[in-house]
């Protein structure tokens, strides 16, 4: 105990005495907390791989391990809920991992006063995702903070999952020459809790893309598709999925922005608000990295997915070429694409 | 999406940038006014289709960027004021004043929140009677239209828990003073379509006829920066200096009648410190006599405050277009998104942004 209490702070106070939304959102800043902060203390082999889960190899099989907090405002989103947002959540991390989920459990802190009625909306959502996405809920945990405490309610789920044998799913497995695959189009979960949250009336709604991964995922495991690497594009997008990857496997991701597929009405909302759909968060889209001749055979079992409708080819890795991302512009010209800093913020005019 | 993927397409872009090579004969320095023209111009790399010697420089239309540190410190000041919500839009809250930023005052507990329009801070205000809301007016000829409105909607619901920190500047008189300045190698302007679907574009004759430089009106979209820059080198190798409009589906030469009529009713034109270039005179909107019980300066007595610019950061050379924001030595080291020196570094239309965002060292053509 004595050798922690000795260690300094990594992030240092001076920049930073206190933790801003910044830290949370999936950029650069959070990956700095991330890797100086949290990794750096806990370090152990698990961990300092730095997936979307932690993968272990047992005698028997192997096993992966997921969490996930789920803090979104409103509760109630169009496209789906805290409740279904927080059962696809570590279903998706686990599915990250190349692994079918199988249990999750769920914890509850939910805030005095919080309405029986949508307490109870949530909790049959759960149980709906989690039948759609073919886990139970095994254990869990339940609290109550007094008012004021909390935002209604925050949930945390945490799943294990059986990976397949020979399976090695991670940044480290990429290649040069890998294809990148969008399991379709991007953008709709940021754009959807933006404009219910700030009272945008958008002509034509846009619908979460709030859906489970698992069942495109096994589809592609079952062809024997030669997988090298997945990540799900939450916070930061996909934009900063592709960095970190890129920046992990030591490779440069080339993606062609004529390519990445955005709606009409998540592109409007954008250029209104002054969003780029590339950082924009999704709950229901992934990247796949896996070699050429397995692409088009890949887009095609995920095209035969209710959720991979949208699923196309991006672009490809090569050498690293100084920055971890470089994309072909829509007019021909080539410019980096960088992680986002801290949060992406409405322009002023 | 309608009248946005049509200023995007590549083969028209080549057009552009071929016409454009045909025409030019020797090095020219064209400045685009504003910051979201910079940005499309990195994003898309449209100075990679221009002609070596065509040089692009970046101009100080960031209204952000170029909010002087003290009145960023006064609205920090505010913020920490018990019993206040200060209301500002998203880019503000980053820019570092000179200790800290308002989104650190917002993690220590002060109330500070992002906003989409003034409309949005009145509303606040009229449901929150208790609470002292402060909107923290910054932007060009193109926001304060809405600011304006937003203190008459105040007046109109006898609001006495609404004020503002007015740090509206106006775009003509610093093009002036870059083009007045000794340092100045600016041959001809990309004036501000925003600015002008406002203001219009007369102001801008008289410029035209005084500098000798020629100014056209250009939209954001990377064909309308082409098309622009083709009008302005045309204008240049001919020799000729008028006030062209390339921005026609949305500024015309008189401009928005009723938004100009709303601007005057409620401000008048001031002297105002720009960060980076000084004290300009008449570059700036303070509310009219009969509008001063909206005065959060005199509200909350932070009027008086006066701070300097910090020495570290060159952003004044960056806003006045005498340097690039990769030719600072404190760029992507010392100043980065993360540990800003100036607001630049942090506005979604600041050029130092651009650069660190889409275009950081190490990575080259080829």
């Amino acid at each position: 105990m004595t050798e922690l209490n000795d260690m300094a702070c990594p992030i240092p106070i001076s920049d930073y005495p206190k933790v801003t939304m910044a830290h949370g959102g999936g950029g650069r800043l959070m990956n700095q907390l991330i890797d100086r902060m949290i990794i750096g203390t806990f370090s152990n082999s698990f961990l300092d791989r730095r997936h979307d889960g932690a993968v272990m190899e047992l005698d028997g099989g192997t096993l992966a391990f997921a969490t996930d907090s789920h803090v979104v405002t409103p509760l109630f989103f169009p496209g789906g809920d805290i409740g279904s947002l927080s059962v696809y959540g570590t279903v998706n991390d686990l599915a990250m991992c190349g692994a079918r989920p199988l249990w999750l459990s769920a914890g509850l802190i939910i805030e005095e006063g919080f309405s029986m009625e949508d307490l109870w909306r949530v909790i049959r959502s759960m149980a709906e995702a989690a039948a759609r996405a073919g886990v139970q809920i095994v254990t869990g945990d339940t609290k109550v903070v007094d008012r004021g405490k909390g935002d209604g309610i925050f949930i945390n789920t945490s799943g294990v999952g059986i990976v397949p044998e020979g399976l090695s799913i991670h940044p480290s497995s990429l290649r040069d020459g890998d294809a990148v695959i969008l399991s379709g189009d991007i953008g709709r979960h940021g754009m959807a809790i933006m404009a219910a949250r700030e009272g945008i009336g958008l002509e034509i709604p846009v619908n979460s893309d709030l859906a489970p991964l698992s069942g495109m995922v096994s589809g592609l495991l079952r062809e024997g598709l030669d997988i090298h690497c997945m990540r799900d594009l939450t916070r930061g997008g996909l934009a900063s999925g592709l960095n970190e990857i890129a920046d992990q496997a030591g490779l440069t991701v080339f993606i062609d922005e004529a390519s990445i597929p955005v709606t009409e009405q998540v592109a409007g909302a954008c250029e209104l608000l002054g969003f780029d759909p590339l950082y924009v968060p999704n709950e229901g889209r992934f990247v796949t990295f896996l070699p050429q001749e397995h692409a088009d055979r890949a887009v095609e079992i995920l095209k035969n997915h209710d959720d991979g409708k949208g699923a196309c080819r991006i672009g490809s890795v090569g050498p690293r070429t100084g920055s971890g991302v470089i994309m072909r512009s829509l007019i021909g010209s080539d410019r980096i694409v960088d992680m986002i800093s801290g949060e992406q913020l409405p322009r002023i005019c | 999406m309608k009248f946005v993927s049509e200023y995007r397409d590549g083969s028209a872009a080549e057009r552009f940038s071929r016409l454009i090579r045909e025409k030019v004969t020797r090095d020219w320095n064209i400045m685009e006014v504003c910051g979201g023209q910079t940005h499309t111009i990195v994003r898309y790399g449209i100075d990679r289709l221009l002609p070596d010697g065509l040089n692009l420089i970046h101009g100080p239309g960031c209204p952000v960027c170029v909010t002087p540190v003290e009145l960023v410190d006064q609205a920090i000041a505010i913020a920490g004021t018990e019993g206040v919500t200060l209301c500002s839009f998203g880019d503000m809250l980053r820019v570092p004043g000179s200790e800290v930023d308002l989104l650190s005052v917002k993690a220590g507990g002060g109330d500070v929140r992002m906003v989409y329009s003034p409309m949005d801070a009145v509303t606040l205000a009229a449901s929150d009677p208790g609470k002292q809301v402060v909107f923290f007016a910054v932007g060009f000829e193109t926001t304060a239209p809405v600011t304006a409105a937003a203190v008459l909607q105040a007046r109109s619901l006898g609001l006495r828990n609404f004020t503002l920190l007015v740090s509206h500047v106006l775009v003509p008189p610093a093009m002036e003073a870059i083009l007045a300045s000794p340092e100045c190698n600016v041959d001809g302007f990309l004036a501000a379509g925003h600015v002008c679907a406002v203001m219009g574009y007369r102001e801008y004759e008289p410029i035209t006829e005084r500098y000798g430089v020629p100014i056209v009106v250009t939209g954001f979209e990377p064909l309308d920066l082409l098309e622009g820059i083709h009008m302005c080198v045309a204008q240049l190798e001919k020799g000729t200096n008028r006030v062209e409009n390339q921005y026609l589906r949305v500024v015309t030469r008189p401009g928005n009648i009723s938004a100009m009529g709303l601007m005057e009713k409620v401000f008048q034109v001031t002297d105002r410190r720009w960060r980076g270039l000084g004290e300009i005179p008449s570059s700036g909107l303070e509310l009219r006599p009969e509008y001063s019980e909206f005065d959060a300066g005199r509200r909350f007595s932070v009027d008086h405050m006066r701070v300097e610019e910090s020495g570290r950061c060159l952003s004044g050379k960056v806003l006045r277009g005498v340097i690039k924001p990769d030719q600072c030595p404190a760029f992507g080291t010392e100043c980065t998104p993360e540990h800003p020196l100036g607001a630049p570094m942090v506005s979604s239309e600041g050029a130092c942004a651009a650069y660190y965002r889409y275009r950081p060292g190490g990575w080259k053509d080829d």
